[in-house]
């Protein structure tokens, strides 16, 4: 059956499309480019451009058909096929995935476009946890199998229309799930499993004004995560819009707040990051909260991601570099059951949680944050340990020692003289 | 009075500045400098271009003292910059004629504590 195509609707898509790609590079390169010691703010840089270009052919090769491909037998509620691989007899049909307009569709590719550069941004969220010590080689093998083993799958049981988790009743309207508790859990691995930096003492932060500038642009790209996830440009994009806003608004005071009570000043820092904390909370929520429930979860997902990364990292002495698991691991899974929460019927009409008398729905929410955290944590061990033994994750503590820009790169991002 | 510059490798300028505490040593200036020795600095590559032998960043200590705690303050650079690679660099020790605190115009050996 053909369905109709709305012009309207690709445009958004599309441009949602290049929104989310703007987050990987060079919204979050800077964003955690600003935050490592100035000899490896290229590496950093680097993993992006690279996580973004080498997912992207991996989507099209094989990742959207593993993903959102009609699955076979008992395995189509846990992973796609292969008939779509290299995107096979696409063509310029329209799209079987919609969400509020089933009658007017994008076309099958700008879905596709739009799903790649979210599969591209997951796994440089991970970025944040090893930074300043993994090895590029090691660092490419990682990437490739973690996004075909791990990402692929998760994303067909929550969106495809096979998806066990998708039958289940999850909400998760961007990928809550999909995208940052599974890049959350991912970075706790990988902190945890790669060791801490060989440091003195913890240097500041090498470039603020980068890390504002990238927050600032994953801010605005994440109006294409949120509100682009609509696949129209109608009434429930502009309200996940506008829910996206409130919500980082929120996040981004509240954090400020919280230095202030508790460091006496309110830092750049602080509000940058609270605002992402509150971008990831929100996100599987855009679709089904209210403006009063938007505030609630942005403002309380800074208090939770500031105890995570003040007091629980500090406590139990793993280092996530630059908080990859306490804002998108923890913000995630706040958003996760936030969503189970306050999901209210006034939005979409067929969704509702907890306090709208959707009791079970709470339920859902925290099985599909198990179920993702889970697989997450057990496959990132495995690619893990398997890549560690092939090529050896850890650059040598020399190479440490003088910085990943030159030794892995040969290039310095800031010369002395001249 | 001496005056006792250091050139040392940047990720030491911790343990040094610790091990200076130590010996109670709390006066320092320090600069960001670039430089090699036997090292012979890095090659880099921009768009294919080879740059070779640049300069290394090294860290610039300068201390000015008494000439009893010139050991100690020696002691504490080299305890805190050893590695045992080359690229450790080195530490210079000069004779210093004058020294003024320009708070107070104090001048000599009580200027410089």
């Amino acid at each position: 059956m053909q369905y109709k195509i709305d012009f309207g609707n690709t445009a958004w898509v599309l441009m949602s499309a290049a929104l989310v790609m703007f987050m990987t590079v060079p919204g979050l390169a800077l964003f955690y480019g600003g935050l490592v010691r100035k000899k490896n703010v290229l590496s950093v840089l680097m993993q992006c451009i690279v996580a973004l270009s080498l997912v992207s052919l991996q989507w099209v090769i094989i990742g959207y058909s593993l993903s959102f491909g009609p699955g076979k037998g008992i395995w189509a509620p846990f992973i796609g096929s292969l008939d779509w691989a290299f995107l096979k007899g696409i063509g310029f049909s329209a799209s079987p995935y919609f969400i509020s307009q089933p009658e007017a569709r994008v076309p099958h590719l700008a879905f596709i476009i739009f799903q790649a550069m979210f599969a591209a941004i997951t796994p440089a969220l991970i970025i944040g946890a090893f930074a300043e010590r993994m090895k590029f080689s090691a660092y490419l093998l990682f990437i490739l199998c973690w996004t075909t083993l791990v990402y692929d799958p998760i994303a067909h049981w929550v969106w495809s229309s096979d998806g066990w988790l998708l039958k289940k009743g999850v909400l998760d309207f961007a990928g809550g799930t999909v995208v940052h508790i599974n890049a959350g859990v991912a970075a706790l691995v990988t902190a945890v499993m790669i060791k801490k930096r060989s440091f003195h003492r913890i240097t500041p932060p090498h470039n603020l004004p980068l890390t504002l500038l990238g927050g600032a642009m994953l801010w605005f790209g994440w109006f294409g995560f949120n509100a682009g996830s609509s696949l129209a440009a109608d009434g429930l994009a502009a309200h996940a819009f506008v829910i996206t806003q409130v919500a980082a608004s929120a996040a981004a005071l509240s954090w400020a707040l919280l230095d202030r009570v508790f460091h006496r000043r309110p830092t750049i820092l602080g509000a940058a990051t609270g605002a992402v904390a509150g971008l990831v909370a929100i996100t599987p929520a855009a679709g089904f909260v209210d403006i009063q429930g938007a505030m609630i979860i942005g403002g309380l997902s800074s208090l939770i991601c500031y105890y995570m990364v003040i007091h629980v990292k500090t406590r139990l002495g793993y280092d996530d570099a630059l908080d990859a698991f306490g804002v998108h691991g923890i913000g995630g899974i706040w958003g996760a059951l936030a969503t189970g929460l306050f999901a209210v019927p006034a939005v979409q009409g067929d969704y509702s949680g907890f306090f709208a008398g959707n009791h079970h729905q709470l339920w859902i929410q925290f099985v599909s944050v198990l179920a993702t955290g889970l697989y997450s944590l057990v496959m990132t061990v495995v690619i893990f340990k398997v890549v560690d033994r092939v090529i050896g994750m850890r650059v040598t503590p020399q190479a440490e020692a003088i910085g990943l820009d030159v030794t892995e790169h040969n290039e310095r991002a800031y010369t002395v003289i001249e | 009075m001496k005056l006792i510059i250091a050139i040392i490798q940047p990720h030491r300028l911790e343990e040094v500045k610790e091990a200076l505490y130590k010996q109670e040593i709390n006066l320092m200036t320090v600069s960001e400098v670039l430089g090699h020795g036997r090292q012979k600095g890095i090659d880099e590559f921009y768009r294919g271009a080879k740059e070779t032998g640049n300069l290394m960043k090294k860290i610039r200590l300068e201390i000015a003292v008494n000439d009893n705690f010139v050991a100690p303050t020696v002691d504490a650079i080299v305890q805190g910059a050893r590695t045992g690679e080359v690229g450790d660099g080195k530490i210079f020790i000069l004779n210093l004629e004058e020294c003024v605190r320009i708070r107070t115009g104090e001048t000599g050996s009580v200027a410089i504590g």
